[in-house]
């Protein structure tokens, strides 16, 4: 058996060590936001957060992250992640939306680290995560716009 | 399309009669209505159709229904896959209807060509060819009229004031003196039993109050928080998911197999032929991976394609030394040829190129007691329907079709054979329908079995007279033909010509007084598929970049030798004049830089894209900033038209500058997004995006953006290095 800590749930599930989370999280526990672009980890549609790293879903077997705390796009709920959904939603970021679940989760893990990234910082963060329909322009638009509000918070607080 | 209208005071007077069919008529429902919190997975734009509607339902639903919670559900007749339709189809009811934005909700239409055949296309439900806004302008808006018309006489009759007096004000029904109000809700199950009005009035364009502004995508929402249902996240009681191994080769057979290995998987259900190739049934996806993994296959290669990419084009500059079918011809070209000052020559190259959506293809089909039932986001709903029933022995209305979310399409998800449609349909006859069944492909079979945008070769060559001025124009195109084998055939193929294989060629705007422009089709077996922009994504970077190589020959500004040549054509030089103005072209560069241009037309949309670019020292280039100027007619959603804008740009750039299948004996050398690349967000430019303002009728903006950057592109280096360049992807060295 594999016991998996998934948004704070624990779940025994019947599986091969050697299947990657992906699979796990989608086929065995119907968390579907996360999804399957490419299956060698140069897309990105398959981030998860693993302890707060943003983690390619794909290429990691589910016998390598027993134990630890996964976060998947369903339950984000940190001010940060509540910051990146908005701005995303004010900037219309999306289209098909299909690898918009990764990037959201690259962002998150962007701005949890530094606050205040610069468009190369967000380049570096973010070259992994391939948009066909190549929404770039506002996915980075929306991370300053985050980090925009997320600072403002800061200074309220 | 025609439409009389006749103006009658505030409203336009809309002839209903210039509707056919469905799309006028009103289903209003009546208390009992499922609330879309209520059912989360069938939430919006997931599962379309599945909305358990009770009570009286209205006949025919065709694109509005109102509920007593006051939700207005929009039907949305095409395929969101990105482009914007959930939204655009929505705003459009939303304006007529005057109906609060927030209070619309789109959902997917099922396949039925009655009620939901896209107007462009006969009898035909489909979305394609930037057709969506285009063909439904009226109708969606008739569709909103209609329904507003009904709650305001069923306000009028329950306040008993006249009709005339009440006004919907954001989803408000009021009249004004005896400050009565009310909200559709409330009125739902009185307009309900109102006349339904076969002419209805629509909004003159200064009245719009949605049209032409901002409102926020209706798939926002799920598609940023992971509940966005798409055909990959289908999971159904006792579905299995299968994986297809393919032939390595086009035209390659089955010999045999032997599923020992992959049966003796722990969660492998089924291993079954069917008719291109060996499916793998499974509990899940991982598992039916290692299935095919495991499974041993002799393919039967007598048949199969082995030519590689070089010789295909080798072949293709062989048969361009001979004439083709005639696809345009003014004047006599060969004679101004011969008779002018100076002559310059072309030719340029094109790959294959695959759409490689992020969502890989794939299909959930079910065989039902009475059908079959099929959750797919297809771009082709009624061939496909036609396809599968054909297959199964049913009647095309016994296959039902669920429209979802495609994650993705770029053309792939019309394909005229239907391919993965089927494909996911053979499985499921090859185990006798006894479970329902999710067919995926993997990245590398997404790579590996085509559909593909043609290879091209095409041959160019032009004279200018002693003023520079162009004399005469000749353009041979050979390539593969995509409509040849198709159900467009009889009506797309003239003598030979194939449209999609010339367009962009053969419309080619520039006012020369001696114009060939032919075609040599190919057939091979490598198949083929329009791919977003269809022919215009290697026309226009022959014609852009040649019409570039004739105004340095010329001595002339590129822009101003346009512009000179473009005087009978308003809209092209409308968007090249806003897009160069905006760019300051003209303007000088640092060393290093360089700025180029290109404008197009495609699907009645004008782009004109300005691009700069900056040469690096260790000899590559960045594309810096890009300035879009489009006209597309009236602007109904002015953000989404940014949006396809940036993103078809980028698609295009994509292309220009990494994407290529490539062949080698027969056999498709990438199989990945490492090998078949794409831009990341590191190398997307700053875009900015200009309308053109315009009362013209709207037109679609999904595609016209993507053939323009890379002749812009091309454009640009060439304004520093002054090397042209005849081949795409670009390659500074050779």
């Amino acid at each position: 058996m594999i016991n998996l800590t998934v948004n704070g749930e624990s779940h025994s599930l019947d599986i091969d060590s050697d299947m990657p989370l992906l699979w796990a999280l989608r086929d065995e526990l119907g968390l579907t936001g996360t999804k399957y672009g490419c299956g060698i980890a140069v897309c990105g549609a398959c981030a998860v957060h693993v302890d707060g790293t943003p983690v390619r879903s794909c290429i990691t077997p589910v016998g390598a992250v027993q134990g630890k705390s996964i976060t998947t796009i369903e339950k984000i709920s940190s001010p940060v992640a509540g910051a990146v959904q908005n701005a995303w939603e004010k900037h219309d970021v999306v289209q098909c939306g299909y690898c918009q679940s990764g990037q959201i989760m690259s962002a998150i893990a962007l701005l949890e680290k530094n606050p205040n990234p610069s468009d190369a910082d967000i380049d570096q963060a973010l070259q992994g995560n391939l948009c066909r329909c190549h929404t770039y322009v506002r996915i980075r638009a929306a991370i300053h716009t985050a980090a925009t509000s997320l600072a403002s918070q800061g200074g309220a607080a | 399309m025609k439409h009389h209208s006749i103006n009658t005071g505030r409203r336009k007077f809309l002839i209903a009669s210039i509707y056919t069919g469905a799309g006028l008529t009103l289903g209003l429902y009546l208390p009992g209505c499922s609330k879309e919190e209520e059912s989360p997975p069938k939430a919006g734009p997931g599962i379309a159709g599945e909305e358990a509607v009770s009570e009286v339902d209205f006949e025919p639903n065709a694109f509005v229904r109102i509920a007593p919670d006051n939700t207005v559900t929009v039907i949305i007749k095409h395929l969101e896959m990105g482009q914007g339709t959930y939204t655009g189809l929505a705003t459009l009811v939303a304006e007529e209807l005057d109906a609060a934005w927030s209070q619309v909700v789109a959902e997917g239409a099922p396949a039925n060509a009655a009620l939901y055949k896209n107007l462009f296309w006969g009898e035909t439900q489909g979305t394609g060819g930037s057709t969506a806004i285009a063909n439904s302008f009226n109708q969606m808006r008739k569709a909103g009229a209609t329904a507003r018309y009904m709650l305001v006489q069923a306000a009028a009759k329950k306040w008993q004031v006249p009709a005339d007096e009440i006004i919907i004000e954001q989803g408000v029904i009021k009249h004004a003196t005896n400050q009565q109000q009310a909200s559709f809700g409330e009125l739902v199950e009185l307009a309900a039993k109102q006349p339904v009005p076969t002419e209805v009035f629509v909004k003159d364009p200064e009245e719009f109050k949605l049209i032409g502004h901002y409102v926020p995508r209706k798939d926002n929402k799920p598609k940023i928080n992971g509940t966005a249902i798409y055909t990959q996240d289908i999971k159904l009681p006792g579905m299995l998911v299968a994986v297809v191994a393919h032939p390595p080769r086009f035209g390659a057979k089955v010999k045999s197999f032997d599923a020992s290995a992959a049966r003796a998987i722990k969660g492998v259900k089924e291993v079954v032929q069917i008719p291109n190739g060996v499916a793998v049934l499974a509990v899940d996806t991982w598992t039916a991976m290692k299935g095919r993994d495991a499974l041993q296959v002799e393919w039967d290669e007598s048949g199969a394609f082995n030519m590689g990419s070089a010789e295909i084009m080798a072949d293709y500059k062989q048969r361009a030394r001979q004439a083709g079918n005639i696809a345009r011809k003014d004047g006599d070209s060969d004679k101004a040829m011969r008779t002018a000052g100076k002559t310059i020559e072309a030719e340029f190259e094109f790959p294959y190129l695959a759409h490689a959506a992020m969502e890989p293809l794939d299909c959930v089909v079910q065989l039902t007691g009475d059908g079959c039932e099929i959750w797919n986001g297809v771009q082709s709903q009624t061939s496909d329907q036609h396809a599968v029933a054909r297959l199964f022995g049913l009647k095309p209305e016994q296959v039902r079709i669920n429209m979802l979310f495609a994650g993705g399409s770029f053309g792939r998800r019309s394909n005229p054979q239907s391919d993965y449609v089927l494909e996911a349909a053979n499985i499921v006859k090859a185990i006798n329908g006894k479970a329902p069944v999710k067919m995926v492909w993997t990245r590398e079979d997404d790579m590996h079995a085509g559909y593909y945008r043609p290879m091209y070769y095409h041959k160019m060559s032009a004279a200018l007279d002693a003023n520079g001025k162009p004399v005469a124009w000749q353009h041979r195109i050979v390539g593969q033909s995509l409509i040849a084998g198709t159900a467009f055939e009889a009506g797309m193929v003239k003598d030979g010509v194939d449209a999609t294989s010339v367009e962009g060629a053969a419309t080619m705007p520039y006012a020369i007084p001696n114009i060939t422009v032919d075609l040599i089709t190919t057939t091979l077996p490598v198949p083929v598929q329009w791919w977003r922009s269809v022919g215009s994504t290697h026309t226009a970077f022959a014609v852009e970049t040649f019409i570039d190589q004739l105004a340095r020959a010329a001595g002339q500004d590129p822009v101003a030798f346009r512009r000179a040549l473009l005087k009978d054509h308003p809209r092209h030089l409308g968007v090249l004049n806003l897009a160069t103005e905006k760019a300051g072209w003209g303007t000088p560069l640092p060393k290093g830089r360089g700025r180029g241009v290109a404008v197009h037309e495609s699907f009645n949309t004008y782009v004109a894209e300005v691009v700069d670019v900056t040469l690096h020292e260790n000899k590559t280039f960045s594309v810096d900033k890009v300035v879009i100027a489009v006209d597309c007619g009236i602007a109904v959603n002015p953000d989404i038209i940014r949006a396809q804008m940036e993103g078809g740009m980028g698609f295009g750039l994509s292309a220009a500058l990494l994407s290529e299948i490539t062949l080698k004996g027969g056999a498709v050398q990438q199989s990945n997004y490492h090998d078949y690349k794409m831009i990341g967000i590191d190398q997307m430019p700053q875009v900015e995006v200009y309308i053109v303002k315009s009362a013209e009728p709207p037109t679609g903006v999904g595609e016209p953006a993507t053939p323009v950057i890379a002749p812009a592109v091309a454009n640009a280096l060439t304004s520093i290095t002054g090397k042209s360049f005849d081949r795409l992807p670009l390659q500074l060295t050779a």
